[in-house]
């Protein structure tokens, strides 16, 4: 038990540990301070000025950093201190662009929330405003500096979470931008696209590149066999875009919305999740047969794939040459599901529905396609799917829960859990156990991988060996994990890597929930949850056993690592540079 | 050890460097040479003397004989007559205005005699580059003394009944600080120097480290003895390079001499010391933000708590004071606390440092005793306002202090009376105004500078400032509103309650202060859309006065939008809609017909 130390807070007793922030205390004893920058744990850095108080001291000092003490006497609602974060906020306002009627984050805008919280009227202080060039030049996101507040909470992801470090802030007084280097655009640095910081903004400066469009334009085609896969983290999240708490499962009303919308069939990405644990756990049990370069790292994030080719090109031999599930489930349908159906490839347009927005930039890699053909067209994020419900007039809530279309609809629980971090691994160990150890295994659930700790060890006993394994989340995690790998001083066989901290189930393309939700609840372990529930809810939770898929290797494939498999489910990466030489400033 | 009859200093601070002091010095040394006389003369390159106005400057001892303005070409005349021939040259010694009659040594001149030099006390007395010469004058005693005879408690102690307080801005008891950063246990712990010195026209802290860095790491070494610290830092502007230069030569001759490294005079102490070198951003000044800069990171505050002294540079107990500061600790060590705490006032101990510019006839830096009456650093020292002019306010604390009227010149300087004044002590720019300046127009100079160098962090300094000086520059440009004083007013009080650090939280002062001491001028320039003092060029006109023309045509040969029209011998006109007001016209004219009007 922390030691305690009692303040006041507007004339209320209140205890609070050592440690803490007079924020902490004030929420504790019921009193709302508001505030913009803070983001727990994320970016504690006291800039915004939003949630200064009077403490005592010759000026008033943000709450969300002040340190509790013993007889500190803290105000939080004196004229003085309502005028200073009014004119804080005014002044903020001054210098925002105010488009907020064609604003991807109206009605979901912190900083909007302020205004009318704080019953903004008027803003007195208007002057010059920024009026720099949008960034939207990079597949997956679009940086509005116009619109920034420069709350800094997209750096601190970037680089202290991630340690991505593709965005700072730059410049001094009036002229402070957050941008990437030299004014570069996003797309011509080593930002990996994970689209975290868009998840932290809490206005609209950043946003994913939309591409709701490119689907409307598709499902009109009448020439057009359209198809939509949806990840399985989707389905845990795009509830709470209208309305529901964090951690709803919504997979039969998505499934039906996706009908409503037109696409002509509604497959399942899981299908290929299976897919890819046969394919991953051959190659894995192929490396530790043969002397293969150990460990062998998951290759489902596309964030992390490119971090890794910018940061870690020595571990590109690591990765498993297994294209992502997205990826292999695009090649399956314009290879097996074509021939099957007979449909001409070339008027297949395969959507993906994703978490994710470094997906955008792994659908346009030239290395992902076969027979000249992508294996995705067009992939767009959770969100942007709820705004297409929504643009469509579907009443998602009031939805009949319905599945998903055969043939490719059908998957195991081993498949949904891809959607948590430590659930590629945890697949990947319930099959690798029962094949190494010729068994049925009835204890399949590996709680060690599971959970929102950084980086998660596990050591599992089976076919005779030893199997070691770990997981990171999150790129900084990854960061610590690789490095101790490359120090010798870990050893593994497996390790799994998700760019973003909890994996998919907080991606980068997931509804965006404001500070306030953010600070209470933690998004990762709630959605997480839904994701093992639908697990336990499915008769089959091993990929093997999946019969439609082991049908698809009968049928095409012939078997995990064939040659055919190679061609259509397996990939290759590049080493890339940072800051190559010919790398140009941007615009302004 | 040679000995010599004549000693010649020659300031090579970065005033006089600038005006070729370092060709003097080598013009000196080759007539010298010229005459035979390099085994009895000897040329010294020192710090700055404080009379920059009238640099650069050469004293030849043992005379006293102080030459000002010198150039290159009065060497040879200064060699033949006064070594040769032991005639001093008249013609280059300082003319003070009052005695009206040469002098020939320093302390005879107004400026120097109502001096005190403590921390400036090597300052154009010894050559910086040579460790000895600091030895010779007492240099390093006070490091030997506290490391063999005192306690650092005992040290603490004595700075703390100095009264000594910290020089930087601040005023902050340095005794105090020292003792906070001395109690928590850590395995670190480190010493900074703040040589980011960045006020507009302020250059007390360059001259010291010009002309004294001894004294600083001296210092250095002592405040890490008291506090427990191994390893020291000066953060140095980038844009000093003497500054940095006599550091470096400094520092490795303290190394070769063992009074920095392990084990300082044999005793159990090591003390290390580095530099490091700032891009000359005016928030690093700041003590967060020169410590998140030492670490590599972006220059910007952060908050306080946790405050240096428990959680400073890498969050280790840190304590950070200002060069002038530091520059006084051997002394007050060498004399003893009660000695420096006679001087000055009550609560202000010591001397202060100040560089004075502006409308004053002798610019330069001085020392002057705590509590020394603005009258007479303006009138007595700084030897009166050029042209006749009126004094109209001084200003003190750079782009955070304010502005004292004519009325309160009589005010003794400590740090209170300016705070009580509206204004603060800052790091010591003194600027002088006149009846020529308006004071909406400097307001908006010192607000400008704020907007420039604001961080960027917290939004009252980022959009405040700005929005405040786009405001004062609507009224400059006489577009200013009524309603205009009442926003100035409730926004500079609101970024002095919330900005995150003391940059911010100061910037609104010298608004605060011109509307407290000139609100008239502020209501001429919005309500009549007149400037009073003629300065703001939108609310002037410039106008040829028919009679006193006598239709030469200069102006209109001079005017570079052609605005001015006439035939010769008759009164010329200036088209209003064409002038752009640049007084090229007014400057030309030999017979003051051109007028500005308001």
């Amino acid at each position: 038990m922390a030691e305690m130390v009692t303040l006041t807070i507007d004339g209320i007793e209140v205890k609070a540990p050592v440690g803490s922030t007079v924020l902490d205390a004030a929420k504790s004893a019921g009193i709302k301070i508001p505030t913009l920058c803070f983001l727990k744990e994320i970016n504690e850095i006291g800039a915004c000025r939003m949630c200064v108080v009077d403490t005592g001291a010759r000026s008033l000092q943000a709450a969300c950093v002040y340190p509790v003490s013993e007889g500190l006497k803290v105000v939080t609602n004196s004229p003085a201190v309502r005028e200073a974060r009014k004119v804080t906020l005014e002044l903020i306002l001054s210098n925002h662009e105010r488009k907020c009627l064609s604003c991807v984050r109206s009605n979901n805008c912190e900083l909007q929330q302020l205004a009318k919280d704080l019953n903004i009227e008027d803003i007195r202080f208007d002057g010059e405003t920024y009026d720099f060039c949008v960034d939207d030049a990079s597949p997956s996101i679009v940086r509005d500096p116009n619109k920034c507040v420069l709350c800094r909470r997209c750096v601190s992801m970037c680089k202290n979470i991630q340690g991505v470090a593709a965005i700072e802030t730059m410049e001094r007084g009036f002229k402070t931008i957050v941008s990437s280097p030299f004014n570069m655009s996003l797309n011509d640095v080593p930002c990996v696209n994970c689209g975290q910081c868009i998840t932290v903004c809490p206005v609209g400066a950043l946003k994913e590149k939309d591409d709701t469009q490119k689907v409307w334009d598709a499902i009109a085609n009448k020439e057009l066999h359209v198809v939509v896969q949806t990840a399985p983290a989707v389905r845990v999240a795009i509830a709470e875009e209208f309305g529901n708490p964090v951690g709803s499962r919504a997979t039969g009303k998505m499934v039906t919305a996706l009908r409503k919308l037109g696409f002509d069939k509604v497959f399942d990405t899981d299908t290929a999740a299976d897919l890819t644990i046969m394919e991953e756990g051959t190659e894995l049990l192929g490396r530790i047969q043969n002397g293969g370069k150990l460990p062998v790292i998951t290759s489902c994030s596309p964030g992390w794939i490119k971090y890794c080719e910018h940061n870690y090109p020595e571990f590109l031999e690591n990765l498993s040459s297994c294209k992502s599930p997205q990826n292999m489930f695009g090649a399956v349908l314009k290879s097996y599901y074509a021939d099957k159906m007979e449909i001409d490839p070339k008027k297949m347009f395969v959507v993906s529905v994703m978490p994710c927005t470094a997906k955008k930039f792994e659908v346009q890699r030239p290395e992902l396609g076969t027979d000249c053909y992508s294996d995705v067209d067009v992939s767009i994020t959770t969100r942007e799917l709820a705004r297409m419900i929504k643009e469509a007039g579907i009443d998602f809530n009031n939805l009949e829960e319905t599945h998903f279309d055969d043939p490719m609809g059908d998957a195991t629980g081993a498949a949904v859990i891809f959607g948590a971090t430590g659930g590629v691994m945890e697949a990947a160990l319930r099959t690798v156990a029962d094949i190494l150890d010729n068994t049925d295994h009835a204890e399949i659930e590996y709680k060690a991988v599971r959970g929102v700790e950084g980086i998660k060890e596990a050591e599992v006993e089976m076919g005779g060996m030893k199997v070691k394994a770990a997981v990171a989340h999150g790129l900084g995690n990854a960061k610590k994990l690789l490095d101790k790998i490359k120090a010798g001083e870990a050893e593994y066989h497996f390790v799994e890597i998700m760019a973003c901290p909890g994996g998919c189930v907080n991606g980068g393309g997931q509804p965006i929930q404001p500070a306030t939700v953010r600070n209470e609840v933690d998004l990762r372990a709630e959605r997480a949850k839904a994701i093992y529930v639908e697990d336990e809810s499915l008769p089959i939770r091993k990929s093997h056993k999946n019969e439609k898929m082991m049908k698809l290797y009968e049928e095409y494939f012939e078997k995990p690592g064939s040659h055919k498999a190679h061609k259509y489910l397996h990939t290759h990466y590049v080493a890339r540079e940072n800051y190559p030489d010919d790398c140009s400033e941007g615009c302004c | 050890m040679q000995i010599y009859r004549s000693h010649i200093l020659v300031c090579g601070g970065t005033g006089c460097t600038a005006s070729k002091s370092l060709e003097i010095i080598s013009e000196l040394e080759s007539h010298i040479n010229a005459n035979s006389l390099q085994n009895e003369v000897k040329v010294v390159k020192t710090g700055c003397f404080g009379l920059c106005e009238k640099g650069p400057i050469l004293v030849i001892y043992p005379e006293g004989a102080t030459y000002v303005t010198v150039a290159p070409s009065d060497v040879k005349e200064i060699v033949e007559e006064h070594l040769v021939k032991g005639r001093i040259v008249k013609r280059l010694l300082p003319k003070d205005a009052k005695l009206a009659e040469v002098v020939t040594s320093l302390d005879k001149v107004d400026f120097f005699a109502r001096q005190m030099r403590i921390a400036l006390r090597n300052c154009g007395v010894i050559n910086p580059e040579v460790i000895d010469e600091y030895i010779a004058c007492d240099g390093y005693k006070a490091l030997g003394k506290v490391l063999t005879e005192m306690k650092p408690a005992d040290v603490i102690a004595e700075i703390k009944k100095s009264g000594l307080r910290g020089r930087g801005g601040g005023g902050f008891p340095t005794g105090v600080k020292w003792e906070l950063a001395s109690k928590p246990v850590a395995d670190q712990k480190y010493v900074c120097c703040n040589a980011d010195e960045g006020d507009p026209g302020a250059f007390m802290d360059r001259s010291v480290l010009e002309g004294d860095p001894h004294s600083v790491i001296e210092a250095m070494a002592i405040a890490g003895y008291a506090i427990g610290a191994s390893q020291g830092y000066i953060y140095i502007r980038a844009e000093y390079p003497i500054a940095v230069e006599r550091l470096q030569i400094a520092i490795k001759q303290a190394k070769e001499y063992g009074l920095l490294g392990k084990n300082i005079f044999d005793s159990d102490f090591s003390f290390d010391l580095e530099l490091r070198l700032g891009a000359g951003a005016f928030v690093c000044g700041e003590e967060t933000a020169l410590m998140t800069s030492i670490e590599g990171k972006r220059g910007e505050p952060r908050p306080r708590p946790p405050f240096p002294a428990n959680e400073g540079l890498w969050r280790k107990p840190t304590v950070l004071n200002n060069v002038e500061t530091y520059a006084n600790i051997p002394s007050i060590i060498n004399n003893g606390a009660d000695w420096f705490a006679s001087i000055g006032t009550e609560k202000s101990k010591g001397t202060k440092v100040f560089a004075i510019g502006g409308k004053i006839n002798n610019t330069g830096l001085v020392e002057i005793p705590m509590g020394t009456t603005l009258r007479e650093v303006v009138y007595d020292i700084g030897g009166g306002i050029p042209n006749g002019k009126k004094f109209k306010a001084a200003q003190t604390g750079g782009p955070s202090g304010g502005c004292i009227p004519a009325q309160l010149i009589d005010t003794p300087i400590d740090y209170d009376t300016l705070i009580q004044l509206g204004s603060m002590m800052g790091s010591g720019g003194l600027i002088v105004m006149d009846e020529d300046n308006c004071m909406v127009d400097i307001a908006k100079f010192f607000l400008e500078f704020t907007v420039d160098e604001s961080c960027g962090k917290c939004p009252p300094c980022r959009i405040g400032t700005k929005r405040m000086y786009e405001i004062l520059e609507r009224i400059t440009e006489g577009k200013g509103e009524e309603s205009d004083i009442e926003k100035l007013e409730i926004l500079a009080k609101n970024i002095k309650a919330s900005a995150l650090c003391g940059l911010g939280q100061t910037a609104p002062n010298p608004i605060l202060s011109t509307l407290k001491y000139f609100r008239d001028e502020y209501d001429a320039h919005i309500k009549d859309k007149k400037c009073p003092a003629g300065v703001c060029k939108s609310l002037l006109k410039f106008v040829i006065d028919a009679d006193k023309c006598k239709g030469c045509s200069l102006c209109q040969r001079k005017c570079p939008t052609n605005a001015i029209s006439g035939e010769i011998k008759k009164p010329y006109v200036i088209d209003q809609d064409k002038c752009i007001k640049c007084g090229a016209c007014m400057d030309a004219c030999k017979f003051k017909a051109i007028e500005k009007k308001a």
